[in-house]
């Protein structure tokens, strides 16, 4: 699907969508293994995940993304590494 | 009643378990009061809760702005909890346009320079995703202080912050640019990915960046070479291919680099090659690397052979089975066919496959190409495809078919015939989507082709008997027959089967067009004028056609009645004329404004303004233009006062159509009454056209100080004359010289015998109703000799 200015690729898993809009000139065969890691990840963490996985643990959910995806660009590319970081900063120091 | 507060789980499951919408608003309305009140408390233990269920609500799309300052509050506690609730707050309710965006630039500044990694990396975060160029521009040097970081943790970060506010500050680039060369020989693929990032939006922000950079291009290239060459790696590899966002994030930007410059270009030749080779592409994340890669090769100046490698790509990828991957090669080979036009060639019987893609956008996507590949070797072949297309197509395609087919018809038809059949064709299946001009086109196309006529008014009456519904066949099957009807019946014609066509089928046949309910005027007028024509053409008797053409004479639309009045005066009053009139049409130069002299021995020219193209219509439509200027007043060629105009004129006067009349020499007027300051005047005029007929109007105006009211005027002529009133202006007259009341009288004076008048004025002026009766004599001469 193609506005003007901005591509809008979506991915399907049996009854979700994911969907991240991309600009014109970027690769839409791309976003959609970004979409697919993404899933992966969140797969990993909360083990099979589901719909209701996500809509009760938003929070977590954003916070994956913040390891995964930083102001628009890949963050970081390793399977392990968001996943790994993000549960260090669950158990992390509460005070400085 | 205090309802205890939900917790998070409970708020979502109950939000979710409401029925309807007012439930759901109503259990979020009681929750949002609660949170309000908690933040009034200031609550602290408790904060982020109450702030992640107004964050739950803020996504459902509810109004969440009081939490702002809460995120804020959030952000400053020392507690870990707090910060990451208030930054995903903030990221989500604090955007540019709120105003206390700016209040969290001191907190983040705090959290950059505390060295505690996880809030360093939050505080990053929320600044690479909302902000605003004065935070970008406080927080700069912070965030270039963290790029040589020891952690690559905080490193990584560091980078895509600094591409979010170059982007946000471009100025800010020169503070960028020096760490770069340095963090390109990083080994942590996260560093690596955020440094070519940042490298790509400083070359394509600034040309003197990309100068400057264009001297790393040989390492791009081996990182390339060592993703591609050095083989698996579990971590960062997708399906075997390893990391693909990487791969593509260099191909990028060797693709900025090696933009119109050779040197570069050359640099990174090989290197493309490989892994345009190599690359797997059994599944999706090879695709990708792969569709990037020839987005490179051919945005660089490359070797040809590499480009037709690329074209070749993509026209593997037409045959993949994944739709998406299909749609994307379509979409380049679009952008590909003007510069490689013979590569992409090669692939046209793939495209042409395409079309008969069920999905909408598949089948779009191949019909712009294939219009686009036509050419005049494989124009035959390609309008088959074409218009088997056109007849399965979905309808909004319709339009952008036909009106492709008939573009690709004339630039490359090898011959006349094969171009008459095709428009034909297309106007068959698709007749109703068709652009207006198509008509035109194709009766101009006929008619210069001399030699086609009898061809051309057979298929055109076949294909008419067989179907009278598509509009444009209809107008140009008619037409033809008009013109060259008597070549239809004579009944020999060596391109196609004997037609023994008989006269009155062929009136039949027009007749039922006029009749039908489906023709549209146009096509109406066309039906007409060609059984008018026919009238000439046939040898047999014109009964019929005369029948046909009285009975249009009252029709309720004005265009046909017009006609068929015109035609029956043919007929009655000028039939010597008739086939003059109705002679066959010259060849028209094709957007050449045209002198109607031939036919019809008048002076009009077209007027050149009407259309861009001007296309020869039945002869008829010329009366009916003539018509049509004086209705108008466009300020056109008056029509000269030659015989031919006489009739049409006359029946301008006796249709009574509110046309303006072109007005000889003034003659003088009259004032025949003047009382109280109350006068009345005679104006005249003489429609040249209609010597017997004199139009007064009269004018009554009112200089005193009092209002006439009731007025009332009335007239007689002796018996010779005829004397029409019409309805006056009003009847009312201001006092002071106010909008004085007109009207007209009309006089018809066959016998021009002198014209004598009596006028009757009744009204009322100065509270006292008057009555006034005068006779006129003393006429000018002119208005009744």
């Amino acid at each position: 699907m193609i506005l003007s200015y901005l591509k809008f690729v979506y991915k399907r898993y049996s009854s979700s969508y994911f969907g991240c809009s991309v600009e014109n000139q970027d690769n839409e065969l791309l976003a959609v293994e970004i979409i697919h890691r993404y899933v992966e990840l969140l797969d990993k963490y909360f083990g099979n995940v589901c719909e209701p996985d996500i809509i009760f643990n938003f929070e977590k959910a954003d916070f994956i993304l913040d390891e995964f995806i930083l102001g628009g660009e890949i963050q970081e590319t390793s399977k392990n590494l968001p996943l790994s970081l993000f549960l260090m900063h669950l158990q992390s120091l509460p005070a400085t | 009643m205090v309802l205890q507060s939900l917790k998070l789980p409970e708020l979502i499951q109950e939000i979710r378990g409401a029925k309807t919408q007012a439930q759901e608003r109503e259990v979020i309305q009681k929750e949002c009061a609660h949170i309000r009140a908690a933040f009034r408390e200031g609550d602290a233990p408790q904060r982020h809760r109450q702030l992640a269920k107004l964050l739950y609500v803020h996504m459902l799309g509810y109004p969440a702005h009081f939490g702002q300052m809460e995120c804020l509050k959030l952000i400053a506690s020392p507690r870990f909890t707090d910060k990451r609730v208030g930054y995903l707050g903030a990221m989500l309710l604090l955007d540019e346009r709120q105003d206390a965006h700016l209040l969290i630039t001191n907190s983040i500044k705090n959290d950059l320079s505390q060295g505690i990694q996880p809030v360093q990396g939050l505080a990053l975060c929320t600044l690479s995703t909302m902000g605003s160029a004065e935070m970008c521009r406080d927080l700069a040097s912070e965030v270039e202080r963290l790029l040589l970081r020891p952690s690559p943790y905080i490193r990584k970060k560091a980078v895509l912050a600094a591409v979010h506010m170059i982007r946000k500050v471009p100025e800010l680039s020169d503070i960028f640019l020096p760490p770069c060369t340095q963090l390109l020989h990083e080994r942590h693929h996260g560093i690596l990915l955020g440094t070519i990032t940042l490298i790509t939006e400083l070359c394509e922000q600034s040309p003197a960046a990309l100068t400057h950079f264009r001297q790393v291009v040989p390492q791009l290239v081996q990182i390339l070479r060592t993703l591609v060459m050095s083989g698996y790696s579990a971590e960062h590899s997708v399906s075997g291919i390893s990391d693909p966002f990487l791969q593509v994030q260099v191909l990028r930007l060797l693709r900025i680099l090696g933009r119109n410059h050779e040197e570069s270009s050359e640099a990174m030749n090989d290197m493309l090659a490989q892994v345009a080779t190599n690359t797997d592409t059994s599944r999706n994340a090879g695709n990708a690397v792969l569709y990037e890669t020839v987005l490179t090769i051919v945005d660089i100046r490359s070797a040809s052979g590499l480009r037709v490698l690329a074209v070749n790509i993509l026209g593997r990828f037409l045959l993949n089975s994944d739709k998406n991957i299909r749609y994307v090669a379509l979409t380049s080979l679009l952008r590909l066919v003007q510069s490689d036009h013979s590569a992409v060639q090669r692939h046209r019987p793939t495209v042409v496959e395409c079309l008969r893609e069920p999905d909408a956008s598949l089948s779009r996507r191949a019909l712009e190409l294939s219009l686009a590949l036509v050419n005049s070797s494989n124009i035959r072949s390609m309008t088959q495809e074409l218009q088997g297309f056109l007849v399965s197509c979905p309808v909004d395609l319709r339009a952008d078919c036909a009106s492709g087919i008939l573009l690709a018809a004339e630039r490359f038809a090898p011959t006349k015939r094969w171009h008459i059949d095709t428009i034909m064709q297309v106007l068959t299946t698709a007749g109703a989507h068709v652009r207006d001009d198509a008509v035109a086109n194709l009766t101009q196309l006929i008619g210069g082709a001399e030699e086609l006529h009898a061809y051309s008014v057979r298929q055109l009456y076949s294909a008419l008997a067989a179907d009278i519904s598509q509009q444009p066949l209809v107008q140009v099957a008619a037409w033809c027959i008009g013109e060259y009807g008597d070549l239809l019946l004579s009944g020999s014609c060596e391109e196609t089967e004997p037609l023994q066509v008989q006269e009155e089928e062929v009136l039949t046949l027009l007749e039922n067009v006029l009749q039908s309910h489906l023709s549209l005027p146009a096509t109406r007028g066309f039906a007409l004028t060609a059984l008018m024509k026919l009238s000439t053409r046939f040898q047999g008797d014109n009964n019929r056609i005369r029948q046909i053409v009285s009975i249009y004479g009252s029709c309720l639309d004005i265009e046909l009645q017009q006609r068929a009045v015109e035609y029956n005066a043919l007929f009655r009053k000028y039939d010597h004329m008739r086939s003059a009139v109705l002679e066959k049409m010259p060849l028209v130069e094709h957007g050449e404004s045209q002198d109607d002299e031939p036919r019809e021995g008048k002076e009009e020219p077209w007027n050149p303004n009407k259309e861009v193209q001007s296309h020869p219509e039945p002869p008829a439509s010329n009366l009916l233009d003539l018509l049509d200027l004086l209705d108008s007043a466009n300020g056109d060629a008056p029509p000269s006062p030659a015989l031919d105009l006489t009739p049409e004129d006359s029946l301008l006067h006796l249709l009574d159509l509110p046309s303006t009349v072109p007005t000889l020499a003034p003659i003088p007027g009259l004032k025949v009454f003047d009382r109280e300051g109350l006068q009345m005047n005679l104006s005249f005029v003489r429609p040249p056209e209609t010597p017997a007929l004199l139009l007064i109007t009269a004018t009554a105006t009112n200089t005193s100080k009092s209002d006439v009211t009731h007025f009332v005027c009335q007239a007689a002529v002796p018996k010779s004359f005829q004397l029409q009133l019409q309805i006056p202006s009003g009847n009312t007259v201001p006092a002071q010289g106010g909008p004085p009341i007109t009207q007209v009288l009309r006089v018809f004076n066959p016998s021009k015998a002198p014209l004598r008048m009596r006028l009757r004025l009744t009204y009322n002026h100065f509270g006292q109703s008057v009555q006034e009766t005068f006779e006129v004599k003393d006429f000018p001469l002119e208005t009744w000799q």
